[in-house]
């Protein structure tokens, strides 16, 4: 298992030029799988366009205590982006403004960021609808100073999102790391005992299933009976909904299918499950991601790749929701990993 | 042409059986669709039941499939080396009942 970013281990990868590159290369230079943009041609839907906005997504900082083999962030401890108080500022001016009826805090892991606490308590008070954080559940058990984090987020009404990528022990560790099923066990039962996922409770935790490997997720409903009765026969913990996530091919899980001799065929099975109506909700038609930086992005994976909204307002001290509405989508041969099967997005299926 | 009879690749060529029979291969796929959707078995239960049969033919293609296929849902490696087991046995138990007429025409034939 990874303990260091690859930026910190200065790989190739880590160049989001050099990811573009490889998107490009293979299959899609020879012909053999078409651009994404011919494909989307093909079914009418180029150029891709948003729709009303409706969830503002804020990467508050790309470090995190875990490393894990999948993330298309990138993220580890060595990360030091780090959104500052002034950016939080500049986005809780937009969040008091803004039509969207979502927040959606992400990373690394959010509670890192110095001014977590600070941001969540002033954007909760802003009036937002459903206030989400990406929690990686490790991190409420890592530190004594995380500990309160179920108590903290049930008293701002936060949603809490978390990664589990499966319900046994193996497949968690082999993903996520060592000792991480574990802990993620426990910090699961410590929001239970505050309330969260409780059926009815409105205190809302929903689980994110990413395949630990180079294959697809399988049905959404499917997969979430099956974590409901072995999470509740083995340990006793309950959740709301579980949201199925496809592995975009950026950062390391590129790395990890480039180097497993899994890269050609992984896209080949993208391309062959392209849904044209998993394309007309995909999450970038909904969704604008913020970076630690304050740049406006169309997702978190953009974000990742480095490539910035196409508009005049590429920053967040620039936001104009209507000006932002005009413009067309970014998209390059990575988009294939939302609109495959049943789509996907940070909210699960789309399609 | 490949020097070798059995090339990864091909198993993503599987659909291109109808291109020189549409007929029949479209009624092969909606059948094949069919049957491996949710009924009175899940999905899951057909998919290791899929496994084990890929086994017992021994078609390397199935094989791959019926492994990703069950990664996809959520299979533990557990329960997919069990249902190959259980295809090894009832293939085992096949040859070995033949002992039974072996046993049989050796009664018959001996004094």
């Amino acid at each position: 298992m990874a303990t260091k970013s690859l930026k910190a281990v200065g790989h190739d990868l880590a160049q989001t030029n050099k990811q573009l590159e490889l998107l490009a290369s293979g299959p899609f230079a020879q012909g053999d799988l078409p651009l994404f943009k011919d494909k989307i041609t093909q079914s009418g839907q180029f150029p891709l366009r948003p729709k009303s906005l409706e969830i503002l997504q804020i990467n508050v900082g790309y470090m995190c205590n875990q490393v894990c083999a999948h993330c298309h962030v990138d993220a580890g401890p060595d990360r030091k982006e780090i959104m500052t108080r002034e950016t939080m500022q500049q986005c809780l001016d937009v969040i008091k403004t803004t039509g969207a009826h979502t927040l959606d805090l992400t990373g690394g892991a959010p509670e890192m960021n110095p001014d977590f606490r600070w941001f969540v308590e002033k954007a909760s008070a802003a009036g937002i609808k459903d206030f989400i954080v990406r929690s990686n559940l490790t991190i409420i058990r890592a530190n004594k100073k995380y500990h309160d984090l179920p108590e903290f987020f049930a008293k701002h009404g936060v949603h809490v999102v978390s990664s589990l990528p499966h319900y046994t022990q193996g497949k968690t560790d082999k993903q996520r790391g060592d000792g991480v099923f574990n802990s993620s066990i426990e910090a699961l039962k410590s929001l239970n005992r505050v309330g969260y996922g409780k059926p009815d409770s409105p205190l809302k935790l929903d689980l994110v299933y990413n395949p630990s490997g180079a294959f697809l997720p399988g049905d959404q409903k499917a997969m979430e009976q099956d974590f409901k009765k072995a999470l509740w026969e083995d340990f006793g913990i309950e959740f709301h909904t579980l949201f199925t996530i496809t592995n975009l091919p950026i950062a390391r899980f590129l790395d990890y299918l480039v180097a497993s001799g899994n890269f050609e065929d992984y896209m080949y099975a993208l391309v062959d499950a392209y849904n044209p109506a998993a394309v007309s909700g995909v999450m970038c038609t909904n969704t604008l991601s913020v970076s630690w930086d304050g740049y406006l992005y169309d997702c978190d994976f953009n974000q990742m790749l480095g490539l910035k909204v196409a508009s005049k307002a590429k920053h967040i001290s620039q936001y104009q929701e209507d000006l932002l509405a005009e413009r067309d989508i970014v998209i390059s041969q990575h988009c294939y990993g939302c609109t495959a099967g049943a789509g996907s997005s940070c909210q699960g299926t789309v399609a | 042409m490949d020097n070798n009879y059995y090339d990864p690749a091909d198993l993503r060529k599987f659909g291109k059986i109808s291109d020189w029979s549409p007929e029949l291969g479209e009624k092969f796929f909606d059948y094949y669709n069919s049957v491996f959707k949710e009924g009175a078995l899940s999905a899951r239960e057909k998919s290791l039941i899929a496994l084990a049969v890929a086994h017992v033919v021994k078609c390397p293609y199935c094989i791959d499939a019926y492994t990703k296929d069950g990664l996809q849902k959520g299979i533990t490696k557990e329960e997919m080396m069990e249902a190959v087991h259980a295809g090894a046995a009832i293939e085992s138990g096949a040859t070995l009942v033949h002992g039974v007429q072996m046993m049989n025409k050796y009664n018959k034939l001996s004094m």
